[in-house]
């Protein structure tokens, strides 16, 4: 093999990259659902998913199979969905969207996501339960971002400037109603109300899997397929059009489809910052900027981030949890900052 | 290998830009648009290369009009060197010029051999091989030109568009991007702000002047001492010098004509 073959950045290295990372990401997966306030080694693990899978019911310690099948998969399997669907949202918009400072809630998804929480968990006493915060926050997910679309919008024409800017004068409107409901709700209300918009994926239950890992799975496949077209609009809107990209209609696709991932996320986990602004810096630093690679190697990496990062929510200040947010933040950014100290291609733009 | 406009009408924001415009390019020559700023060139490419679609009249690339066909087959037949740089920060050199394989491939496509020809020949010919493992963002003005003419000649098309190629470069790399031109023979519309290098480069010049033709044809024919003076406002004329390069020299004042002619109107 040439040097140039073993570099990360030849088209090759996602062929040995991205089964590396998979399986360390398997690997962590069953640290993660292993490691708690009761640990379960790797063996047992093994047979409980083995005897739920086959249809049967395990035989070992029943409060083992509870904790194993019940609790901790689910949420380790809503943590990786998480990651990787925040990471490949936040490298389609920072591409689209033609701004590096993007990440997936730049269009306001997590403002009115949070608003409609917020309505939710403090304007009705609880009654309506885990999916009603849910819903909620999906509605108003959709609302915001139908509302930046509708305003960044002119002639049919999604201008990405406006669009940024639109986006981030609606969140504050919607910041602004959160901000009065939360001076308004008892103690209590607010703690949840923090806990949920700094995310977490506590709640998880096997229910919500299959439409989560739907809409991440999914969404992921179809963007990946526009790898060609998202490297096409690193070369500005002119030279994309002259490249034969029908940038407008492409964007206004990637814009829609990425929202509705960002917006199912956040609708299940709550509003976890930072994995999806950093984990598409760091891959593709690590990896270059051709979305054929960085789309799939992303995903990876962000699922495996988020894993370890719930691990240590839950394990750090036992018995308490910690939302996912401070964590993400906490150990993301002084390494993300290393690395933008030490990246000398940033120096000349 | 042609490629005609045909009475061109274009209004952005209500104000006609270009108005009943004509041109032709046959194959293997080297047009140049010239014309004082906000003439309409940059529009009048942005015609070409299908970013604007016209209120009125056509633009035909080997005779069928670019708005009948898809924006990937017109892709394939026109490819465009502009002045938007984008914010290409992570692409290598090679990574930039593959760029310009993507008209040829769907959603599904993956590179073949076919692409990976074009792209190392594309490289050979704008000699920007020894720089494609280079980081783009690292490169020098002169060497960021050659790259983009690489994209656009990776894209193998019948008709190069150029916009301002030698903006801001030092006079050596202006020189080096023209005579690369020269050898590529791709028929070409190049817009053109140094009527220096556009008398040396082109074949033919068409001069717009507020969104019209005012003067097309051969650079002699058409760069006359009047229409240096009424278009660009200097005094000066071209001629071919004994060794049959066309210069322009330009009057000790240039300047002065204007002058005297503001004095006569006002």
């Amino acid at each position: 093999m040439t040097p140039r073959a073993l570099s990360p950045r030849s088209p090759l290295s996602v062929l040995v990259l991205l089964p590396v990372l998979l399986a360390l990401l398997v690997l962590v997966m069953m640290v993660a659902v292993g490691i708690g306030a009761v640990n379960v080694p790797l063996g047992d693990i093994w047979h409980i998913v083995l005897a739920h899978l086959g249809g049967g019911s395990y035989a070992g310690d029943p409060v083992q199979d509870q904790i194993v099948w019940n609790f901790r998969i689910p949420r380790v399997v809503l943590a990786a969905l998480a990651g990787g669907g925040l990471a490949v949202a936040g490298v389609v918009l920072q591409a689209v969207v033609a701004n590096p400072l993007a990440d997936p809630y730049v269009l306001g998804v997590s403002s009115g996501a949070s608003l409609g929480a917020v309505l939710v968990m403090t304007l009705t006493t609880g009654a309506l339960g885990g999916l009603g915060v849910s819903s909620a926050a999906f509605a108003g997910a959709v609302a915001a971002v139908a509302l930046v679309f509708l305003l960044g919008q002119r002639g049919g024409r999604l201008a990405p400037t406006r669009l940024v800017l639109s986006g981030v004068a609606i969140g504050y409107l919607f910041l602004a109603a959160t901000s009065y409901l939360q001076l308004r709700a008892t103690p209590n209300e607010l703690r949840s109300v923090m806990f949920w918009m700094l995310g977490s994926v506590a709640g998880a239950q096997w229910g919500q899997l299959p439409l989560v890992s739907g809409a991440v799975l999914g969404t992921t496949v179809v963007l990946a397929l526009y790898g060609r077209q998202l490297n096409a609009l690193l070369a500005g809107d002119e030279s994309a059009t002259a490249l034969g990209v029908e940038v407008h209609r492409l964007r206004a696709a990637l814009l829609v489809l990425s929202s509705l991932l960002t917006g199912t996320i956040i609708a299940v986990a709550g509003g976890i910052g930072f994995v999806g602004l950093m984990i598409p810096h760091l891959v593709r630093l690590a990896v270059g900027a051709d979305h054929r690679r960085l789309l799939p190697l992303a995903a990876v990496t962000g699922a495996i981030y988020l894993v370890v990062v719930d691990l240590l929510s839950r394990t750090l200040d036992r018995p308490n949890e910690l939302p996912l947010g401070i964590l993400t933040a906490l150990f993301g950014a002084p390494f993300f900052l290393w690395l933008l100290r030490r990246n000398k291609s940033l120096d000349s733009v | 290998m042609r490629l005609s406009v045909d009475q061109l009408d274009i209004t952005l924001d209500r104000r006609p830009i270009l108005r009943d415009v004509c041109l032709e390019v046959g194959p293997g020559e080297i047009v140049g648009l010239v014309g004082p700023n906000g003439s309409g060139k940059s529009t009048l490419l942005r015609a070409v290369y299908r970013s604007l679609r016209p209120e009125g009249g056509a633009v035909r690339v080997d005779g069928d009009d670019i708005w009948t066909i898809p924006a990937r087959a017109a892709a394939r037949r026109t490819a465009a060197v502009l002045q938007d740089v984008g914010h290409a920060t992570g692409l290598c050199v090679r990574e930039i010029v593959a760029l310009g394989r993507t008209p040829h491939h769907g959603l599904l496509g993956r590179d073949g051999p076919e692409d990976h020809e074009a792209v190392d020949r594309a490289l050979d010919e704008c000699g920007a091989r020894p720089l494609a493992d280079r980081d783009f963002a690292s490169l020098s003005g002169g060497e960021r030109q050659r790259v983009l003419l690489a994209r656009a000649l990776a894209q193998r098309p019948h008709l190069l568009v150029l916009d301002e190629l030698t903006n801001h470069l030092d006079i050596r790399a202006r020189f080096e991007l023209l005579f690369l031109i020269r050898a590529i023979g791709t028929t070409t519309l190049a817009v053109l702000h140094d009527l220096d290098l556009a008398v040396r480069l082109c074949d033919h010049l068409v001069v717009l002047q507020q969104g019209a033709v005012v003067a097309a044809g051969p650079v002699l024919d058409v760069l006359t001492p009047a229409v240096l003076r009424d278009v660009f406002g200097v005094a000066a004329s071209a001629d071919r010098h004994a060794d049959g390069v066309v210069r322009i020299v330009y009057a000790a004042d240039p300047l002065a004509l204007q002058l005297v002619e503001r004095a006569a109107a006002g």
